[in-house]
């Protein structure tokens, strides 16, 4: 089966682009781990390290499976996941006051991370038979909202409410992309106005705290405000060519709150400067139209609407990590593709960058 | 080939992919817009920002809940205490100012330097703490020369201070500083490293409410460190106040009244479960765990003998001895073995099987029926209701009566005591129950335990007609500005299995221990006030089988300990009150007195009692 096809019609610039990627985020990584001078945390680089030479091999696996075959498996990798969501919650380990994680020896993995693809190979199979031109009814909207509202009650309940609200926005990308009728649209949009007050007047006291934390970081400028402000001023001192690799003082003395994970752009920011942020942005873009461009090329409703997911995803999660660290977005802990530390997070981008090539690549062999 | 898109839907799809394209290009030029705004047009101001890091947080401790009895007497505050700390990237350079400080304030200098080394990469602009609770000589000194100290900060902290040194000290607990085991809790997940928490008794059990909120304040600092703008305040909120059910003055008659032995009162209203009195002895200094103490103090305090950090009113476990009566007549009686008329024969002595079993009167108590009997406490009347009971039926009443489960207080470490069984034995030895031990069970002794709670709890509930209350610590919970938010309410744990015409006569027996010329309790008399009660003497073991020693040659540590369990007024029982007096021989005359004058203190002020009549 392996044929000259594979060598002709593989996405060289996906891989090429997915590479450059991934040595920009272990430098900033590495700087992020051991610039900050008390405990060089040089572990978790080589931890990343090796976690980045699994996802290789993973995205190799997720590309040479026929993405037909992931279309016919698509609910029962669903369900799978929502197995280990609700294990997680049960058995998983208490860190820093959440349950996601699941340990296996020295592993721990995020299935929170996985329930994003899952949801999105699983949305992609319903709208691939669902949708059409005329856009979907009510009735037709029921059992995609039921397949997202279990994995994200699971989510909301570790607590983790920014990949919650990540899988709201990647699930609410897909069905607007295949279209919902306009009667349909207007009656959702008209009982979720209706709805959002009712569900605020139930909120108990600190969730509602809670909610407006996360909107408004200025209402706790102890904690969510704080943050921001020092990353905001690491960010903003960096100025056109930044202070140098290794050179980051906000990222030295601690001042920045998760540097290798939630605020790693600010660390690159501070240290390349606008340079080397815009350049980031740009290759960021690049992935995003690749990514559409894989779409676009497609012709198979399925085909097209798991590339469109999927680079819906890795768009939010984008869009709102630099959002936050720039002070545009909530505070909350949605990974960076790429470049924030974390094994479930870079594996998670590995399958869908594979998942990418696997569409791409396969739209000559149905010929 | 239906799967493939018609060329009209696949040009549908392709528009939609444009649309989106599109939309993904405008959001990454939002974001570019906000780098550009950060970097280029703010970088100079933002970088000034960065170079000193001016822009600083400080905490302010959030006061904790207050402490009273249930009169609204204060037994715990809060005091100011002042910390030294240094922010090292202000107080340039660092050894002088060390050395000027520690000749300041006459501590040496090696000290402070331990305290930042290990610290000196991660805080540079964070506060370190040196010395925590310096005193108000140092503090003048500091404050003096402040400007001669850059980077050397004074925090004035809450503390915790417990007003009355060793008293009530089992049931308030102490606050001590959060271990790493407990930092990793799901319990104290907001709590942060060097958090003062409860550790032990209510400052535990109602930590959620004592704790209050911490706030703080985001300021803007110039470079000695000085604050030049406060950005932004979140006001701390003070804890909760608690007011407990203990009666501070009843407390302190208790606390006296146990000086120089080892043992404990405990003593509750029979009629809601409220504790007035939980005193043990010896105790310890709350403050010395919250200010520090050294190895040797603790050392002494975990090596003494008596045990001064044991709630021995909740945690110690004792045979009943004598107390235990109670349980075997209302068990003969409500099981028909015998009734008001029964007399049995006491000759001093039983025989059962080949053995002889004593009555602690050695001449005997001639003929003796159900009233006599608990007021003389004869030995033999009992062994002869316990065997025909049988232990597995003696055992049914004991747990029904809350033996041998813990009361449910809100404390720690409770004690559960043990009701023995045939099973129980077996189980525990291999060996099957002979029907001599339930002779001993029967009188108390024997595998039985039980803890000072617990019979208070069942003296409480013969008094108030049979109910068991659970005991109550907390009277009410008030906010800092005096709004009650939570009362307690009494509950029933149970209800003991007699009916009202045995308890009568349980309670007559009861009068008739402290108010005949021959009841054993006689010396917890009290003119005016009907007092009913019962002694015990529980003997150590080691010393149970047909020992003929004269009392005075025993050792200490072998002596019996002395149980008085009482309730008065006889009819409309105000109080009730255990007490037991580890290795002090004889119930009535070690225990008796000290139960007699707390019933004195709290009813004597109360002139509805001294109506009451005996029935």
């Amino acid at each position: 089966m392996l044929d000259r096809r594979f060598v002709k019609y593989f996405d060289w610039g996906l891989l090429g682009l997915t590479l450059l990627l991934g040595i920009v985020g272990l430098a900033t990584l590495y700087s992020a781990v051991t610039s900050a001078a008390p405990s060089p945390q040089k572990t978790l680089y080589f931890k990343q390290l090796i976690w980045y030479c699994t996802g290789m091999a993973v995205m190799v696996i997720s590309f040479l499976v026929n993405y037909k075959l992931i279309e016919r498996w698509g609910y029962i990798i669903y369900l799978l996941c929502i197995v280990l969501l609700v294990y997680v919650l049960i058995y998983g380990k208490y860190v820093g006051g959440a349950r996601r994680w699941i340990v296996l020896g020295p592993l721990s993995i995020q299935p929170s991370e996985l329930v994003k693809i899952a949801i999105i190979i699983s949305l992609a199979k319903y709208y691939s038979k669902a949708a059409d031109t005329r856009g979907l009814t009510l009735r037709e909207l029921f059992s995609p909202l039921i397949l997202t509202a279990i994995p994200f009650i699971l989510i909301v309940k570790q607590p983790d409410l920014g990949t919650a609200m990540l899988l709201v926005l990647i699930a609410g990308f897909m069905t607007v992309f295949v279209k919902i009728e306009r009667r349909s649209l207007l009656f959702l949009l008209f009982s979720g106005a209706l709805l959002v007050p009712l569900v605020w007047f139930l909120l108990k006291g600190y969730q509602k705290r809670r909610i407006l934390t996360f909107f408004n970081p200025d209402s706790d400028p102890l904690g969510a405000g704080y943050h921001i402000i020092q990353s905001k001023i690491a960010i903003g001192s960096g100025i056109i060519f930044g202070k140098g690799y290794l050179k980051g003082t906000q990222n030295a003395l601690s001042f920045l709150p998760e540097q290798h994970t939630d605020f790693i752009f600010s660390v690159l920011a501070e240290e390349w400067g606008f340079t080397g942020s815009a350049v980031l942005l740009f290759l960021f873009l690049m992935l995003i139209i690749y990514g559409l461009n894989v779409a676009y090329r497609c012709r198979d409703p399925f085909g097209i609407i798991l590339s469109g997911g999927i680079t819906a995803m890795i768009f939010w999660q984008i869009f709102i990590n630099i959002g936050m660290a720039m002070g545009l977005m909530p505070v909350v802990g949605v990974p960076l593709p790429f470049i924030s530390y974390g094994g479930s997070s870079i594996i998670t981008m590995m399958i869908c960058i594979g998942l990418l090539m696997n569409v791409s690549m396969r739209r000559f062999m149905m010929e | 080939m239906s799967e493939y898109l018609k060329t009209a839907d696949a040009d549908w799809y392709k528009r939609r992919i444009i649309k989106v394209m599109f939309c993904a290009v405008g959001a990454f030029f939002i974001l570019f817009i906000r780098l550009f705004y950060l970097q280029v047009i703010q970088g100079e101001e933002l970088k000034r920002l960065s170079e000193n890091n001016f822009i600083r947080l400080q905490s302010t401790d959030a006061s904790r809940g207050l402490i009273f009895d249930r009169n609204g007497n204060l037994l715990v505050d809060n005091r100011p205490a002042f910390d030294l700390s240094i922010i090292l990237k202000d107080a340039k350079p660092v050894e002088r100012t060390i050395e000027k400080l520690s000749h300041y304030i006459n501590v040496p200098p090696t000290e402070f330097m331990g305290k930042i080394s290990p610290k000196k990469g991660i805080s540079f602009y964070k506060p370190i703490l040196l010395k925590q609770d310096i005193g108000r000589d140092a503090l003048a000194a500091v404050e003096v020369r402040k400007f001669d100290l850059p980077g050397i900060i004074v925090d004035v902290k809450p503390r915790r201070h417990y007003l009355f040194e060793q008293s009530t000290a089992h049931l308030i607990g102490y606050l001590s500083e959060i271990n790493s085991d407990e930092l990793k809790s799901e319990k104290y997940s907001e709590y942060q490293s060097g958090d003062f928490i409860g550790k032990f008794g209510v400052e535990k059990a109602f930590e959620p409410f004592l704790r209050g909120k911490s706030g703080g304040r985001q300021v803007e600092v110039n470079v000695t460190g000085q604050i030049v703008k406060i950005l932004k305040t979140v006001a701390a909120h003070p804890g909760q106040n608690v007011y407990l059910t203990i009666d501070h003055t009843l407390q302190n008659k208790a606390e006296a009244l146990l000086k120089g032995v080892a043992g404990a009162v405990v003593a509750m209203d029979p009629e809601t479960g409220h504790i007035l009195v939980m005193a043990n002895s010896p105790s310890f200094d709350q403050n010395a765990f919250v200010d520090g103490m050294s190895h040797e103090q603790w050392n002494a305090l975990v090596s003494n003998p008596f045990r001064p950090m044991e709630n021995k009113a909740v945690q110690g476990e004792y045979p009943p001895a004598s107390t235990y009566k109670m349980v075997t007549a209302i068990a003969g009686l409500e099981d028909k073995i015998i009734d008001k008329t029964t007399i049995f024969k006491c000759p001093g002595h039983y025989k059962y099987g080949n053995r002889v079993y004593r009555c602690w009167k050695r001449g005997g108590h001639g003929n003796v029926d159900i009233l006599k009997a608990l007021a003389e406490s004869c030995d033999v009347f009992f062994y002869q209701v316990g065997q025909k009971l049988g232990i597995d039926r003696l055992a049914w009443y004991a747990k029904a009566f809350g033996l041998g489960t813990p009361t449910g207080i809100n404390l720690d470490h409770e004690a559960s005591g043990l009701v023995p069984t045939s099973t129980w034995k077996r189980r525990r030895t291999g060996i099957a129950w002979q029907g001599g031990e339930t002779l001993s069970v029967a009188i108390g002794q024997g595998y039985n335990l039980v803890t000072p709670l617990q019979m208070l709890v069942l003296t409480s509930a013969v008094a108030n007609g049979g109910l068991r209350y659970k005991p109550l610590i907390m009277k009410s919970i008030e906010t800092a500005d005096g709004k009650t938010i939570l009362k307690s309410k009494s509950q029933i744990s149970g209800k003991l299995p007699a009916s009202k015409q045995t308890l009568e006569i349980i309670k007559r027996g009861l009068w008739e221990v402290v108010n005949t010329q021959k009841g054993t309790g006689r010396i917890a008399y009290i003119e005016g006030v009907d007092v009913s009660g019962k002694t015990g003497t529980a003997q150590v073991v080691g010393r149970k089988d047909n020992n003929v020693q004269p009392e005075s040659e025993i050792s200490d540590h072998l002596k019996a300990h002395a149980w008085f369990v009482s309730y008065a007024p006889s009819i409309d029982p105000k109080i009730a009150v255990a007490v037991i007096i580890e290795h002090g021989e004889h119930g009535s005359s070690a225990a008796a007195p000290i139960a007699k004058e707390i019933i004195k203190t709290y009813l004597i002020k109360d002139p509805s009692s001294r109506m009451s009549k005996a029935n």
